[in-house]
């Protein structure tokens, strides 16, 4: 019994880090297993592309845009291309459901997301992710200083952040209980820096730091930043505080699925620089919904027709041609053989998979190729009989645990347009696979079974939660082999990232949030309209640009 | 020694540890309100004096098994009495905090005091390593055990005095039992065991009588008899009755007093009823004691009273208790009316249909989800259920004692897009009463004031939307669901009158 004792504090240990264990050590009041079940099918479909030999079509369906993969960059080319008139268009995807990771789940209590939960308001009226907003009604209006407002029932709602500490919770995601007079004077030069960072403009009037990426000053003054570690910087700039650490490596566990000494500085100050103008003004605050960017999703498929999107389509070989690209392509349930022959594609998934599918680089793989990383990550949804019980400040949005390798939980009915706050809910629970070796997170990862999950997930809330066991009706468990891409030192302002945008040919184009380095629905947005308008000249037509 | 029984011991005691701390925390809230302040303190407090407990407990040289049935009778004897012994304090004294912080420094150190004790007592039955496993996984077992039955069971059931009092009998029946069991490392059991009767037989006469000590705190809090006091799933409801009528409270927070309640109704319902368009349908959110129904149904045109109310212990109270019946008039009772016990945000949000009078009668805004309920979203959702020519009236806390949060109601309403018209009556039970009347543009006035009010009158209608220096308007951010800004204005303001 001992040994059993051991390996799953060691399990806890090795996922959620050392303070989870112990303090799950303490609590092992006994328990019955909360029932649920591993969601994903992370490990069959994909991984046929690097199988044997596959089957090859006969007959080749003619098609004027191919668009592979539908998930915001994919989804954002079809809207695109919607937007100008194009009608022979289509979109296939090897997942079951559209959406990637912005995919979402529902169940009788509420819709919920399995992966990108939110969208930080856009700071000005520009560019494709405002005109997508609008459609949604999202916008309520522009002041004079182009500084656009959105619906209030879309902004997240006070309370909106939480973190326990040992046995209690705090308002806001900055430890401010108990800091000393060090740690608030830290963090009070942290915030002037970042201030100084975002209201930074290169000669050209472009903010050093902008979203997307693409709109960012490429001035030597500040992408010299891309070449050191954020903790490196944090180091050179004199910020010891541990608190201030701890605050800017969740930053970086929470956007880009590893740990501050795995960003590049670059991108950590643009977490924080980004999104203000360094005006005093900031961005409105995060739009979500219950489904979290699967609201994103949804509208993104609207603008197309009913047979438009074809899931459960593997598509395993593109071979760019002279008038176009020929497409190789599987049923992901019947293995029957599929073929388009497509004047215009754009590719809207992952490098590694690109690696896999593009004909030529199959023979000589890209240079740039060994520069993208992911990070895994895990999703688990926990449906509840009623809110959690919990000590210090009440329920927010986002639930963080400072001691916790996870980032804790969002709860998907917090939006909810009402008084009465019982009831039952959905969590959200995210861990980021943070470790430097990528591979060997996502072994780690894959390896672990849902009783795993299931007792890592109560070990990492079960300290803030006395209860939960009792509250929790079921637990599913989403593992994402390649959740986000990781802006790691060097890797936003090399060469690979610039190189890999590059159209293959006339009729093969990319798109995928990868491209622009961070996992965000902005990127695969702006790629995914990029690519599409690339395709648009392809075909020969003029249409003004989204961008 | 049984272990088996030792191991129930710990269970036994974790969980009385922690019952005190929630009776104490929950005591905190209830009397002095900010429950987040109240509960923060108590148990950082709490957990600070359990380590002075385990801190102490190496200064226990000899006798440890003495020392810890002495400690159970200890724990018993403060614990037990704990809540009876706040509710006094509080009732009959101004140093409520000082006694609530030292009751929980002692319980707490008391409490610190038992495992390390224990565990020194069972240190030679066992290896390090199962005890320290076993006793732990005990005391947290009865740590969640506590968890779950003080909120759904015992609050409920018994109600804070019994537990505390129950509680205390069960951690004096671990002394009681400890003398047997531990008998063979005790100096003298005997002595121990009569000491531990005692406290038994004390402590259960407290509890036979816990019904009718509730009862005479209630009344000692609450200046005149408690005629009616039950707890819904929401809130504690107090009735009282004194020389000069009854008053209505929930959680310790007065609703209305009989005497003076008439100035707040009138005030609340006519000044929107006589410049509506239309009074065929109105809708009364909260208001669930059926006094604004009362005002309302003055008007023989109206068609439909719709009543929404999330509490139905408060709706029927005014439905089924004789005095608020009478003192409603028996509205809820009313062929027009329609009460509906639901969420007012889901209400308005998932029906359709329109209103000619909305009045919006919401407790304040003490916390984040009755903050929801003064936010520009709620108020937008409102505003769509509002008829052409209808008005709406919304209480908005008082504008003298909460200045600021007045004028940020008046100005989340205009930002929401209505025409607003700001007034204020004195109701002495309260102090100076703050309202907003708003509609879809500048009102007409529709008809006469009805027959038979005590208040108001023509000339007085007018001379309420006059406000004095000290209630004049204060700039105020707009109150959106995204920054809550009213909760944090209404907080700061009434503390400085508290």
């Amino acid at each position: 019994m001992a040994s059993v004792e051991l390996t799953r504090r060691e399990l806890v240990a090795a996922f959620l880090g050392a303070s989870v264990a112990s303090a799950c050590q303490r609590q092992q009041a006994p328990r019955a297993p909360v029932p649920g079940a591993i969601v994903d099918r992370a490990v069959d479909t994909g991984h046929k592309l690097r199988g044997g030999p596959l089957p090859r079509a006969e007959t080749f369906e003619p098609v004027d845009v191919l668009i592979v993969g539908a998930g915001a960059a994919g989804l954002s080319a079809a809207w695109r291309l919607a937007g100008a008139g194009v009608k022979d268009v289509r979109v296939v995807e090897l997942e079951a459901e559209a959406g990637g990771t912005s995919r979402s789940g529902r169940n009788g209590v509420s819709a919920f997301p399995w992966g990108a939960h939110y969208l930080p308001s856009p700071l000005e009226d520009r560019g494709p992710v405002m005109r997508l907003l609008r459609e949604m009604d999202a916008v309520t209006g522009v002041d004079e200083e182009g500084h656009p407002s959105f619906a209030e029932e879309l902004l997240i709602q006070e309370p909106d952040e939480r973190l326990f500490y040992r046995g209690h919770w705090y308002e806001g995601l900055y430890l401010r209980a108990g800091a000393s007079a060090q740690d608030l004077e830290e963090l009070e030069r942290f915030d002037a820096r970042m201030n100084a960072f975002a209201a930074a403009r290169d000669a050209k009037g472009r903010k050093a730091f902008s979203v997307p990426v693409a709109l960012s000053s490429d001035d030597a003054e500040w992408t010299a930043l891309d070449a050191l570690s954020m903790a490196r910087w944090l180091e050179a700039e004199g910020f010891r505080s541990p608190r201030l650490k701890w605050f800017v490596d969740y930053a970086c566990r929470d956007d880009y699925g590893t740990t501050a000494e795995h960003v590049s500085a670059w991108a950590g100050i643009w977490y924080f620089a980004a999104r203000q103008n360094g005006k005093g003004e900031r961005s409105d605050g995060f739009l979500s919904w219950p489904e979290g960017n699967g609201r994103l999703v949804r509208q993104l498929v609207s603008s197309l027709g009913p047979r438009q999107v074809e899931t459960n389509v593997l598509v395993h070989t593109v071979e760019p041609g002279e008038g176009g690209c020929r497409v190789q392509a599987l049923d992901a349930r019947t293995g029957a053989p599929r073929g388009f022959q497509a004047r215009q594609v754009v590719l809207a998934c992952p490098r590694f998979v690109a690696a896999h599918v593009v004909a030529p680089w199959r023979e000589a793989r890209p240079a740039w190729m060994d520069a993208f990383a992911y990070s895994p990550w895990v999703v688990a949804n926990l449906t509840l009989s009623g809110p959690p019980v919990s000590r210090g400040f009440p329920l927010a949005w986002d639930n963080v645990l400072y001691e916790s390798q996870s980032l804790g939980y969002v709860v998907a009915t917090h939006q909810a347009l009402r008084q009465d706050e019982r009831g039952p809910t959905v969590l959200t629970w995210y861990l980021p696979m943070a470790g430097a070796d990528v591979k060997a997170e996502r072994n780690k990862a894959l390896s672990a079974t849902y009783g795993d999950w299931e007792a890592l997930v109560m070990a990492d809330l079960l300290p803030a939660h006395p209860g939960l066991g009792a509250l929790t009706q079921r637990l599913e468990v989403q593992r994402w082999g390649h959740a986000m891409v990781r802006p790691q030192p060097g890797f936003l302002w090399g060469e690979a990232r610039k190189a890999a945008r590059e159209s293959l040919g006339r009729h093969l184009h990319f798109a995928h949030t990868d491209l622009g380095g961070m996992a965000l629905f902005e990127e695969a947005n702006w790629f995914g309209v990029r690519a599409a308008e690339l395709a648009l000249a392809g075909l020969g037509r003029k249409d003004a640009t989204w961008l | 020694m049984n272990k088996t029984l030792l191991f129930l011991t710990v269970l036994v005691i974790a969980t009385c540890g922690l019952i005190y701390e929630l009776i104490v925390g929950t005591l905190a809230s209830y009397l002095l309100g900010d429950s987040i302040t109240q509960f923060s303190t108590v148990i950082g407090g709490y957990l600070f004096a359990m380590g002075i407990g385990s801190y102490l407990s190496r200064f226990v040289e000899r006798g440890v098994a003495q020392r810890f049935v002495e400690i159970e009778l200890a724990v018993a004897l403060v614990g037990g009495l704990c809540a009876p012994m706040l509710f006094l304090t509080f009732t009959l004294t101004s140093v409520f905090p000082v006694v609530l912080y030292g009751s929980v420094l002692v319980i707490g150190t008391l409490v610190g005091l038992e495992i390390p004790l224990l565990l020194r007592i069972l240190q030679d039955q066992l290896k390090f390593k199962d005890l320290v496993s076993q006793v732990l996984t005990f005391d947290y077992l009865g740590a969640l055990a506590a968890s779950v039955a003080f909120p759904l069971l015992l609050v409920p059931k018994l109600g804070l005095v019994r537990t505390s009092l129950l509680f205390g009998l069960l951690n004096a029946g671990v002394g009681l039992w400890s003398t047997w069991l531990l008998a063979p490392v005790l100096a003298n059991p005997v002595r121990l065991r009569i000491k531990a009767v005692v406290l038994c037989a004390g402590l259960l006469v407290c509890f036979a009588l816990g019904d009718r000590l509730t009862t005479f705190y209630e009344d000692q809090l609450y200046a005149d008899e408690v005629v009616h006091a039950t707890s819904s799933p929401y809130q504690r409801i107090i009735v009282t009755r004194g020389k000069r009528g009854f008053s209505l409270f929930l959680n310790g927070n007065l609703q209305f007093a009989s005497i003076d309640e008439y100035r707040y109704h009138e005030s609340l319902v006519h000044p929107a009823m006589v410049r509506a368009r239309s009074v065929e349908h109105v809708l009364i959110l909260g208001g669930g004691d059926g006094l604004a129904a009362r005002e309302v149904l003055r008007y023989p045109e109206v068609k439909s009273v719709t009543l929404v109310d999330l509490d139905p212990a408060i709706t029927g109270l005014a439905t089924g208790y004789k005095e608020l019946a009478a003192l409603n008039g028996h509205a809820m009772t009313h062929p027009k009316m329609r009460v509906i016990n639901t969420d007012a945000m889901q209400f308005l949000s998932e029906g359709t249909g329109s209103f000619d009078v909305v009045v919006v009668d919401f407790p304040d805004p003490n916390n984040f989800a009755l903050g929801k309920l003064y936010t520009t979203g709620f108020y937008k959702i409102l505003k769509k259920r509002l008829s052409p020519g209808g008005v709406a009236v919304i209480q908005s806390t008082s504008p003298l004692f909460a200045r600021r949060s007045f004028w940020c109601v008046e100005t989340t309403l205009k930002a929401a897009g209505f025409w607003t018209q700001p007034y204020h009556a004195l109701v002495p039970s309260f102090g100076e009463w703050g309202y907003v009347m708003v509609a879809l543009e500048a009102p007409d006035r529709h008809r006469p004031l009805p027959e038979g009010l005590t208040f108001l009158d023509e000339d007085t209608l007018e001379s309420l939307t006059h406000f004095a220096p000290d209630m004049a308007p204060l700039p105020a951010e707009v109150n959106r669901l995204n920054n809550q800004v009213l909760v944090h204005y209404y907080e700061e303001e009434w503390r400085r009158w508290n």
